[in-house]
C-alpha cells in the first residue's frame, strides 16, 4: 500500500537550539495518525516543518511520493496537504464566507482524487457556520473559530490535513461535536495527522500513534496497543 | 458670510486638495507594508519620479493630451520601476531584519536621487497648468483654483476605487487576508511572491500618480523624496499602518492642520505676535503627539506583532577579555602618535572618523542592546552641534558650549524619547524619523536663530586648540572617553536591565523592571552621547549646517552600525571608520558619490545581512550565519 505521508530524518533548528532530532514516521491514506507528547516536545514544530513553514529544517518529507522539503507552503498546500494551525489563525477581519473563500482559492491548482468541497457541503457538515456566513471572524467563539479553521482548509480539497491541537481551550460539549466532524471526515477517507493532548478526542478517532519526547520519536505503532499497555500509557499518555 | 470665515473655508479646501496627493502616496506605502511588512523608504522617490516623468511627458507632448497622458504614463512608468525594484531588491530582503530592509530601501533613495539628478539636472522644473482647469472657481466670493477641486475629486475617486478593489475582488480578499496573517495565507495555497509583487507594483503606481497629480501645484525638485516620505510617515503613523481609511483620515487631518496654520498667518494672541504660517511643523508634531498618546497604533491601526523579543535572535554580548584590551591599547597608542607622521588631510579625516565613531557607538546603544529602531538619531547629533554653536556665538567658553550642546541634545532626546519608547518596531522607527525631519525643518527655516540653510559659521574652538594636531588630540580624548563610556554602559546593571527588557519584555516586567522607562533612560543617554559627537563636529568644522541633523545623516549612522554589525561591541566603530573613509574616497572620485555609496550599501546588505563584524564573528565561531 502506498504511503500518503512519509517523514524521514526530519531535523529542525532554531538559532543554536535543535528542536527535532531525526524524526520519522509515516501515514497511510485514510488513516488518522496521532502525535502525542508533552508541551514543547516538538509536535507543532513537526507539523510546521512538514508544511514548509520553518526555514531551518532538513530531512525528507514525501507526500504521495512528492518530495516536499524545499517547497514553499503554498506549493505544498496546492499538492493537497492542508494545515489547520494550533491557534486556529482565523482572519479576524474577514467574514466567515471570506475566510472560506481564501481557503478555496488553492482549489483550482490541485487535480486530486480527494473529496470535493463546496459551500453547500461545508454547511451540511458545519450547520453553525452556515448560519453566520457574514459574521466577522473576530466575533466568533473559540469553538466556532476551530470549526471555521477546519472548514477553511477543507475548501482547498486536501487529500490529507495536519491538525494541530484542535481541542485546545474548547468546552467538552464542543469537543464532542469536533469528534463527530472528524469522524465524518475520516469516513470520507481523509488522511489526518493529528497533534492532540485530549485523550477522549484522540481515542475516538486515532488509528496509530507516534510519541514524541524532546524532539525524538519514542514510539510508533497502533494507538490501541499504546493505550492498552499500562506501562507505555502511564509514561506517554498521562496528562 | 464674513471675510475671515470665507478665508477659512478656502484654506480648508486647499488643505483637502493637498490631502489628496498625500493620501495616494501614503496609502501605497501602507498597502505595501501591510502585506510585505517592509517600509519602503524609496516610496517618496517613486513620488518624485512621478513628478519628473509627468513633467517630461507634459512638456514634450504638450497640450491636453500631454498633460492627461502624463498622469497615466507617470503612474505606469513608476509601476514598472517598482516591478524591477521588487524583483531585484525587495525579494531578497523580505526575511531580513527590518532595520536592514529600511537601509536597503534608503540606498535606493540615494541611487534614484542621483539618477534623477543625472537625467533632469539640479534645477527645479515648473510644469504646465492643467489644460481646462487652469482657471478658478468662485466659492463664497473668493476664487479657488479649479485644479484643486479636481484633486479633491481625484482623491475621493481613488479612495472609492481602492475600497472596491479590497472589498469586492479576489485580489483584494487575498490582500486583506495576507495583511492579517501572511504565513497562514501561504499555508492555504496563496502564492506570496506573486501577491507581494502585485501589491508593490500597485503601491508604486499610486506613488507615481500622486506625484504626477502634484505637477501643476509645485515644481519638480530633488528634495521632494525625503520631504514627502517624512509627511507620509506621519500620515501612516497617525492613521495606522496598513489601514486604507486610516491613511485617508490622517492625510486630511495633517493637511488641514497645516492649511489652517498657513491661513491664520500672523495673529496677535494675548499680546504676543504669533506667526502661525511658520508653525506648520510644530502643529504637525502636536497632532501626531496627541494621536499617539491617545492611540499608540494610530487612529485606525492595530498593534503589530512583536518582531523583536526573541531571545535567540540576539547573540550574547560578552565583556571583552585581556586580548581585546591589548589590541585596544595598541590601537590607542597608534592613534595618539598619529599626528607625528600623518598628513594634515589624514588628520581631518581621522577627526571625522572619531566623531562618527562616537555617533555610531551612541546609535549602536539604541539599536543593539536597546533593541529599538531609530531613524532620526542625527536630531540629537545636530542639537548638540547647534547648541554648542549658539553658545559659542553668544560668547560662551569651550566648557559652557560643550555642556550646553550636550544639554540641548539630552532635552531633545528626553522629549522625543518619551513618545518613541511608547511604540515599537516599525512605528517607532517612523516616528523617530518624523521627529528628526521636524527638527531639521526648524533649523532650516528659523533664519533668525539657526541661520537657516546657511547654518552658523565661525564656530572655532579657543586658541589653544587652534593647531590641527591639538584639536585632533582633544577630539581623540573626548570621543575616546565617550566611546569607552558607551561600551561600559552595556555591562552596567542598567545595561543588563535594558538588554533583558529587549529580549523578554514580559519577563522583565514580572521581575519588577519597567522596560519603557529603562528604554527611555537608555534613549536619553544615547542622545546625550550623540550630542557630544555633534559638539565635536561643530568645533572641528568651524560651522554647523542643517544637514548635520538631516535624515541622510541619521541613515549614515545606521549604515555605520549595520555595516559593522548590530549586537557586536566594536562593530559600530569599525563601521564608522569604514563608512567615513568610503564616503570620502567616493566623493573624490565621482560627482554621483551618493549613488555610488547607495549601491555599495545595497550590495553589502544583500550579500552580508549580518554586517561585516557579523561575518567575522560567525567565521570565528565556526558556523555559518542564518
Amino acid at each position: 500500500m502506498t504511503l500518503m505521508l512519509e517523514v524521514e530524518r526530519l531535523c529542525v533548528h532554531h538559532g543554536r537550539a535543535q528542536l527535532l532530532f531525526d524524526v520519522g514516521f509515516s501515514a497511510r491514506p485514510g488513516e488518522v495518525l496521532l502525535l502525542v507528547g508533552r508541551n514543547g516536545a516538538g509536535k507543532s514544530t513537526t507539523l510546521k516543518a512538514i508544511m514548509g513553514l520553518l526555514r531551518e529544517a532538513s530531512g525528507s518529507v514525501r507526500f504521495a511520493t512528492r518530495q516536499l522539503m524545499g517547497l514553499a507552503p503554498h506549493a505544498i498546500a496546492r499538492l493537497g496537504l492542508g494545515y489547520v494551525p494550533e491557534d486556529r489563525r482565523i482572519f479576524t477581519g474577514l467574514s466567515v464566507a471570506e475566510n472560506l473563500e481564501v481557503g478555496r482559492i488553492a482549489t483550482r491548482a490541485n487535480v486530486s482524487d480527494a473529496p470535493h468541497w463546496n459551500l453547500a457541503r461545508i454547511r451540511t457538515l458545519f450547520p453553525r457556520l452556515g448560519e453566520m456566513l457574514d459574521r466577522p471572524g473576530a466575533q466568533m467563539s473559540g469553538g466556532e473559530q476551530q470549526m471555521l479553521a477546519i472548514a477553511r482548509t477543507l475548501m482547498g480539497n486536501p487529500r490529507a490535513i495536519l491538525l494541530d491541537e484542535p481541542s485546545e481551550g474548547l468546552a467538552p460539549i464542543v469537543v464532542d461535536h469536533l469528534i463527530d466532524v472528524l469522524l465524518a471526515l475520516k469516513r470520507e477517507g481523509l488522511c489526518i495527522v493529528l497533534s492532540e493532548q485530549n485523550l477522549t478526542l484522540a481515542g475516538a478517532i486515532a488509528d496509530r500513534a507516534v510519541v514524541i519526547e524532546r524532539g525524538v520519536v519514542r514510539y510508533e505503532g497502533d494507538f490501541r496497543v499504546l493505550s492498552g499497555d499500562t506501562t507505555l500509557a502511564a509514561r506517554y499518555l498521562a496528562a | 458670510m464674513t471675510a475671515p470665515l470665507a478665508a477659512f473655508a478656502i484654506q480648508t479646501l486647499n488643505g483637502l486638495a493637498s490631502a489628496s496627493s498625500l493620501f495616494l502616496v501614503a496609502v501605497g506605502l501602507s498597502l505595501i507594508f501591510g502585506v510585505t511588512r517592509v517600509v519602503n523608504f524609496a516610496h517618496g522617490s517613486f513620488y518624485m519620479l512621478g513628478v519628473y516623468i509627468a513633467y517630461t511627458v507634459a512638456t514634450v507632448v504638450g497640450g491636453a493630451l500631454g498633460f492627461w497622458g502624463a498622469l497615466l504614463v507617470a503612474g505606469v512608468s513608476v509601476a514598472a520601476i517598482g516591478l524591477v525594484v521588487e524583483v531585484l531588491v525587495l525579494r531578497r530582503i523580505y526575511q531580513a531584519p527590518e532595520l536592514l530592509q529600511l537601509i536597503a530601501t534608503f540606498a535606493l533613495v540615494l541611487i534614484i536621487k542621483d539618477a534623477t539628478l543625472a537625467v533632469w539636472g539640479a534645477e527645479d522644473l515648473l510644469g504646465p497648468r492643467a489644460p481646462g482647469l487652469s482657471g478658478a472657481v468662485d466659492l463664497l466670493g473668493r476664487s479657488f483654483p479649479a485644479y484643486d477641486v479636481f484633486l479633491i475629486g481625484a482623491g475621493l475617486f481613488v479612495l472609492l476605487a481602492l475600497s472596491l478593489l479590497l472589498r469586492r475582488t479576489r485580489f483584494g480578499l487575498l490582500l486583506r487576508a495576507a495583511t492579517e496573517d501572511r504565513e497562514m495565507t501561504d499555508a492555504l495555497g496563496v502564492n506570496q511572491r506573486l501577491l507581494f509583487t502585485t501589491v508593490f507594483v500597485l503601491g508604486s503606481f499610486l506613488a507615481g500618480l500622486g506625484g504626477a497629480l502634484q505637477l501643476p501645484r509645485e515644481p519638480a525638485a530633488l528634495g521632494m523624496d525625503l520631504a514627502v516620505i517624512a509627511d507620509v510617515f506621519v500620515v501612516v503613523v497617525v492613521g495606522g499602518l496598513g489601514s486604507l481609511p486610516g491613511a485617508f483620515v490622517a492625510a486630511i487631518v495633517i493637511s488641514l492642520a497645516k492649511a489652517w496654520c498657513i491661513g491664520l498667518g500672523e495673529t496677535s494672541l494675548f499680546g504676543m505676535d504669533l506667526v502661525f504660517s511658520k508653525l506648520t511643523l510644530v502643529v504637525e508634531f502636536i497632532v501626531m503627539a496627541v494621536v499617539l498618546v491617545w492611540k499608540p497604533y494610530g487612529l485606525l491601526g492595530t498593534p503589530l506583532p512583536q518582531v523583536r523579543g526573541d531571545a535567540a535572535q540576539a547573540p550574547l554580548l560578552r565583556a571583552p577579555g585581556l586580548r581585546t584590551f591589548v589590541v585596544i591599547g595598541l590601537l590607542l597608542l597608534t592613534l595618539v602618535a598619529l599626528p607625528l607622521f600623518a598628513s594634515e588631510y589624514t588628520l581631518v579625516l581621522a577627526i571625522d572618523m572619531l566623531v562618527f565613531a562616537l555617533f555610531a557607538a551612541s546609535l549602536g546603544l539604541i539599536v543593539g542592546p536597546g533593541g529599538m529602531g531609530s531613524f532620526g538619531h542625527a536630531a540629537y547629533f545636530g542639537a548638540g552641534a547647534y547648541g554648542a554653536a549658539l553658545l559659542t556665538q553668544s560668547g560662551g567658553g569651550l566648557a559652557s558650549a560643550m555642556l550646553g550642546g550636550v544639554t540641548l541634545a539630552s532635552i531633545t532626546a528626553l522629549i522625543f524619547g518619551w513618545f518613541c519608547v511608547r511604540l515599537s518596531g516599525t512605528y517607532m522607527a517612523m516616528l523617530t524619523l518624523a521627529f528628526a525631519q521636524i527638527v531639521w525643518s526648524v533649523a532650516f527655516q528659523w533664519d533668525a536663530v539657526t541661520g537657516g540653510s546657511n547654518g552658523l559659521i565661525g564656530i572655532w574652538p579657543p586658541e589653544w586648540l587652534g593647531e590641527r594636531a591639538t584639536l585632533y588630540w582633544f577630539v581623540l580624548a573626548v570621543s575616546g572617553t565617550a566611546i569607552a563610556f558607551c561600551l561600559w554602559l552595556t555591562f552596567t546593571p542598567l545595561g543588563y536591565a535594558v538588554r533583558a527588557s529587549r529580549d523578554a519584555p514580559l519577563k522583565a516586567r514580572v521581575i519588577g523592571l519597567s522596560p519603557q522607562r529603562l528604554q527611555w533612560a537608555w534613549f536619553c543617554l544615547a542622545g546625550a552621547l550623540a550630542g557630544t559627537a555633534g559638539v565635536l563636529h561643530a568645533f572641528s568644522k568651524g560651522s554647523v549646517a542643517p544637514d548635520a541633523l538631516s535624515i541622510p545623516r541619521s541613515v549614515d549612522g545606521l549604515v555605520m552600525v549595520l555595516l559593522g554589525g548590530i549586537d557586536t561591541l566594536f562593530g559600530p566603530l569599525v563601521g564608522a571608520a569604514l563608512f567615513t573613509w568610503l564616503a570620502d574616497s567616493l566623493a573624490r572620485i565621482t560627482e554621483y558619490w551618493r549613488a555610488a555609496l547607495g549601491a555599495t550599501v545595497l550590495l553589502t546588505v544583500l550579500a552580508f545581512p549580518r554586517g561585516i563584524a557579523g561575518i567575522v564573528t560567525s567565521w570565528r565561531s565556526g558556523r555559518p550565519g542564518p
